[in-house]
Formats: structure tokens, sequence, C-alpha cells
């Protein structure tokens, strides 16, 4: 169903755009603890560069093969959120509790609560991009086997 | 004061939404609707909830825009009833009667930035006090988020997968 545009311009600002896109939201991402902003715009953000990628360069380019691979990423993202909560209680701690995360060169309190909070905003990033996505690709192709055109 | 600034940014709001429900054509809805979007972002960016005005932004006005594009190229683009059914006699008489009865129960309120009013005097004080200190990190809302209220988060996130594994069960056919 989905085509490649056939307009020029749109190719040639989308080729421009996408990857200033996916460089200001892991902006986002990692500047979040300072300014507005985290894991959850940072994942829209992935998610609707990859998809403006595949609405107009077509099925047979690279963004649409970057997005079929990250589809299969799918929980990926809940795992990491999940496996830092896990870590935690490793360490020591309570469930989700920063505290508790002992990893080797951190040693304050303050430093382990900022780890745990970069890291689970990474994993709820991968979450939510790896979802748009995939509720993309499942609208986008609901008539893929209908015969009229 | 900001009034000058905070009237007509409502009544563009109130514009773009009646105009999304009132346009024919279901594209121009969509595209009204995001600029509905765009305008709401504006309102929380007054009222101070940048995060808030961050995510209504890049969520109403790009994701769901693109989302309800593709929905509506799988159906039809036209509205197709052919007259607007009038609305009937119990919501023309209901619905005023109920704005009426919000808007006397918004008197109650407490008065906008009251630093006496009930959410600021629970827990957010000691949000506001603690969070740099305990988290390092300067931006209270991220630190309530994934910290305090870490729980909430990862529901919230369960929610979102769940969300896509049921779209992706529920539209994706078999395509042999």
């Amino acid at each position: 169903m989905i085509q490649a545009h056939d307009s020029v311009i749109v190719r040639k600002m989308s080729r421009v755009l996408i990857p200033l896109i996916q460089l200001y939201a892991l902006y986002v991402l990692f500047f979040g603890q300072q300014g507005p902003g985290g894991g959850f715009v940072c994942g829209v953000m992935l998610g609707t560069s990859l998809i403006l990628g595949i609405l107009v360069f077509g099925p047979d380019s690279q963004p649409y093969r970057l997005a079929q691979k990250a589809m299969h990423g799918d929980g990926v993202g809940l795992l990491i959120f999940a496996g830092i909560g896990g870590l935690c209680l490793i360490g020591g701690g309570q469930y989700l509790n920063y505290s508790g995360l002992t990893i080797p060169g951190i040693d304050t309190d303050v430093e382990r609560h900022y780890l745990g909070i970069l890291l689970t905003q990474v994993g709820v990033a991968i979450d939510i991009a790896v979802t748009a996505i995939s509720i993309v690709f499942s609208l986008a192709f609901i008539d893929d086997d209908r015969d009229d055109p | 004061m900001t009034f000058w600034f905070e009237v007509p940014l409502l009544i563009l709001l109130i514009l773009t939404a009646a105009g999304a429900i009132l346009a024919k054509d279901l594209i121009s809805s969509i595209f009204i609707l995001g600029t509905y979007s765009f305008f709401l972002a504006l309102v929380w960016a007054w009222l101070g909830a940048v995060d808030v005005a961050f995510v209504e932004a890049v969520v109403g006005a790009g994701l769901a825009t693109v989302l309800f594009l593709l929905t509506l190229f799988g159906t039809s683009p036209k509205d197709i009833r052919i007259g607007r059914f009038s609305p009937p006699l119990t919501a023309l008489i209901g619905l005023p009667i109920l704005a009426v009865l919000l808007l006397y129960a918004a008197e109650d309120f407490p008065e906008f930035g009251n630093p006496e009013s009930p959410p600021n005097v629970h827990v957010s004080s000691e949000y506001l006090k603690n969070s740099l200190q305990e988290t390092g990190s300067s931006n209270v809302v991220t630190a309530v988020l994934m910290d305090y209220r870490a729980f909430d988060t990862l529901i919230e996130t369960s929610v979102i997968f769940t969300a896509g594994i049921a779209c992706a069960l529920l539209l994706r056919r078999d395509r042999k």
C-alpha cells in the first residue's frame, strides 16, 4: 500500500530532516534531567522519524528495513525498565529504588539515582518507538491482500 | 497582565475544536485537529507545564495525525452521510444544564497558583525541595516520573506495550 513519494522536494527535505529529528530526540533523552522532555518524547520522535522515512522512501528503502528490524525489539524497552528494577533488587535494595543499584565505579547515592533515571528513560524510549512503528505497520498494511485497488 | 494573550488562545482552541467536528472533508478535519493540538500545547506552556506541552506537540500534532491519516487511507476519506442528523431534545436540554452545573462546581476550585491549595501543600513541596539533592536532576518532572513514581511509569510503559501488541493482533493479517 505504501509507495515511495515521487516529489523530489519531499525526498530531499526528509533526507535532511530525519537525521536532525533523531539527533534532537537523543538530545531530549539525555538532557531530560536538566530540561523539558525525557524518554516518552524521545521515543515518539525516534518512531516518528522512522515513520517519515517509511512514508517518503517506500518499502525498498533503508528506513523501512530498519523499522522492520526494530519491530523485533518489541518488549525490549519494558524489559530494560523492569530489569533496572531487578538490578536494584540484586543490589540489596527495593524494587525500582535506585539506591540499591550497585554498579562498580558509582558510589554516591545521587549518582545511582541519576543513572537509574537515565537507564529507565532509555527503556521507555525504546518501548514507545517500537510501539509507534508497530502500530503504523499494522495500520498501513490493512488492505494488503484486498483485491480492489 | 497576560490577559490579552490567553483569551485569543482559548477562543482559537474552541474554534479549531468546532472546526474539526464540523469539517466535511475528513482529511482537513485531521489537520485541524493537529492545529488544535498545537494551540493546546501553547496553553500548557503558558500554564508552566513545559513537559506536558512538549508531549502534546509531539504526540498530538505529530504521531496522532499520522495514525489518523493512515487509518483514513484504509477507509473512506469523505464523510458520506447525506445530512447531519439534528441532535435529540434530551441532549439540547441536558448538555447546557450539565455545563451550568460544571461551571457552578468550578467556583469551588482553589485559585490558580494559590500556594495553599491542596495539591501544593501535600507532597509536591517535598519533591521541589529534595529532588536535586536526592536524584541529581534539576527537572523535577523527570525526577517524579522516573524515581519517586517509577512504579506508575513502569505500568504506563507496559500499557503502551500492550496497546502495540493489541493493535498488531487485531489489525495485522497473514500476508499469505
